[in-house]
């Protein structure tokens, strides 16, 4: 299945980072989030996008994880040329991962 | 002490709608009203505008937003606190007096000043996202430091109606009414911290009411046409509610505020603020039911003893051209336009950006579950020192009309000035803040 059945997010940006959020519709399948959608999972589904490190948070309290991808934005919503400067789409594209 | 605060954010970018800031201070019940409408980069834009024109430099839809709101905010008792400063909060404050003397009110305006450190900084200062001198980034245009709750509540204590402020953390825009309210020590970093939450839950206005959340069939969302911006009601002790106004539209619920809780944040244990650096993994979220959800825990620790710089320079000219294709094989002709565009122009600009809208524009190809679709739109896009070499990316797309692949149609060219950011750190002692008190 994809992410996307189970789980939803929003992107963030903080100059050339990108966050995104990922927040498990039922409590029941945070764990399996936790377990399918590690760092390796994430860098492999953005290895064209996100150049820079990844960070995964597993904020328990509200059955969520948090991505923070670093070198992400073509250098930021300021001085990226890209078409959406600050990846506020990529969370649906994370939202496209099959687990 | 009061047993209760209502503060309603009714903007959460410059660009945002105008009316729910109008329906929260009519219908809301507010004791404040915030407007947070600076961005990172809004800030540096602000500062060239003032830099042409020594009375410009505030948000550009001030007036607007206070000829609408003046008189009800007023009658109604609800005193805003609000960033539209921008570059320049001493010109918006005056600008805020002449439209209460148009319309005959009496008001009183608070202007915080001290955030611009471009003075203070020195060029050689390294920035935070390079570890290389801020001016190897180009030519510095603006410093502004990210001032904390302090000013705003000296204000508040002065009594002003009005409080307009340049670079300030957004979510000390929230705790300082809290701070005065309820009598907060500005080292009680556990309130501070649960007070910070509420904050953050809050600034982005409709984007915790189901603004930037619907989905459909998924995540459905009612009304959004006429989306309600939030409230929160504050305890003593720092847990909050929020809620919207009765017949807005808009959803709240566990959803939206976790997605709000998590947006921009780098690191959930420690979310730094000039005030506390406050810690948002103890947060607990209870949906109340209605479109209320409760906010309790949330911590703090010590504030940092630097603040942070956003650094605005001269970065380049961004070019840019695009042209379509419909039809059988558009998409073939749109990348042969891409290839002929990128042949004369890579000498140029080796790092030319060529996108099919439609097909890999905003993630890239392999993200793409490929379709061939019925048309396309070719952006390519450059960047360059000069305007007129910038202006080249345009010219060549446009000369595809003649020279291109073909059946393409609808050339738009564009050239924008680029204000890039970059961040340093200042010291505490360096900066300090001014209250401008003006009355109407």
């Amino acid at each position: 299945m994809k992410l996307y059945d189970i789980a939803h997010s929003r992107a963030g940006d903080k100059g050339n980072t990108l966050t995104l959020s990922l927040i498990a519709y039922r409590l029941k399948d945070y764990p399996l989030l936790c377990e399918k959608v590690t760092i390796e999972k994430v860098k492999e589904h953005f290895k064209d996008i996100v150049k820079g490190d990844i960070v995964r948070y597993e904020p328990p309290n509200i059955a969520s994880l948090l991505f923070v991808c670093h070198d992400a934005l073509g250098g930021g919503v300021t001085t990226s040329s890209r078409m959406d400067a600050h990846g506020k789409t990529l969370s649906y594209a994370l939202l496209q991962m099959e687990i | 002490m009061k047993e209760k605060i209502r503060i309603g954010c009714g903007a959460g970018f410059s660009g945002d709608r105008l009316d729910p800031s109008l329906v929260l201070v009519e219908r809301g019940g507010l004791d404040y009203l915030v407007l947070e409408c600076l961005a990172e980069r809004t800030i540096a834009l602000a500062q060239k505008r003032k830099r042409q024109d020594p009375l410009q430099g505030y948000d550009p839809l001030l007036e607007r937003r206070i000829e609408s709101l003046l008189v009800p905010l007023l009658q109604n008792k609800v005193r805003l606190i609000t960033n539209m400063g921008a570059a320049n909060p001493l010109a918006a404050a005056q600008k805020i007096i002449e439209i209460a003397r148009r319309k005959n009110v009496k008001v009183k305006v608070a202007a915080v000043t001290g955030d611009d450190v471009l003075d203070k900084i020195d060029p050689q200062d390294k920035a935070l996202e390079t570890g290389r001198p801020l001016v190897d980034s180009g030519p510095l245009l603006s410093a502004n430091a990210y001032l904390g709750a302090p000013g705003i509540i000296e204000a508040i204590q002065q009594e002003a109606d009005i409080i307009i402020t340049g670079r300030v953390a957004d979510p000390s825009l929230f705790i300082a009414p809290m701070i005065v309210g309820f009598g907060w020590s500005m080292d009680h970093y556990d309130l501070l911290g649960k007070g910070t939450v509420l904050g953050h839950l809050m600034e982005c206005a409709g984007q915790i009411t189901g603004g930037y959340f619907a989905d459909p069939g998924k995540k459905d969302v009612p009304g959004m046409a006429v989306l309600g911006h939030p409230f929160v009601d504050v305890w003593p002790d720092g847990q909050g509610i929020i809620g919207k106004v009765d017949d807005t539209g808009g959803i709240i619920n566990l959803q939206t505020a976790k997605e709000q809780l998590l947006y921009e944040v780098v690191n959930p244990y420690e979310y730094f603020t000039p005030d506390v650096i406050a810690d948002f993994t103890s947060v607990q979220l209870t949906d109340l039911g209605g479109n209320r959800v409760q906010v309790a825990g949330g911590s703090g620790k010590q504030k940092p003893d630097t603040y942070k710089v956003s650094v605005g320079y001269q970065a380049f000219h961004l070019g840019e051209g695009e042209i379509t294709y419909a039809g059988s094989n558009a998409v073939a002709r749109a990348r042969l336009a891409g290839e002929i565009v990128r042949e004369r122009l890579k000498d140029e600009f080796p790092e030319l950006r060529i996108d099919l809208i439609g097909q890999n524009s905003v993630h890239d190809d392999r993200l793409h579950q490929a379709n061939t679709p019925y048309e396309v739109r070719l952006r390519v896009a450059g960047k360059s020192p000069s305007f007129q070499q910038a202006s080249r990316v345009g010219e060549e797309v446009e000369a595809l009309y003649t020279n291109g692949p073909g059946g393409g149609g609808g050339v738009r060219k564009y050239v924008q000035e680029v204000v890039g950011i970059v961040s340093t750190l200042i010291p505490r002692n360096k900066v300090t803040h001014h209250i401008t008190l003006l009355t109407a």
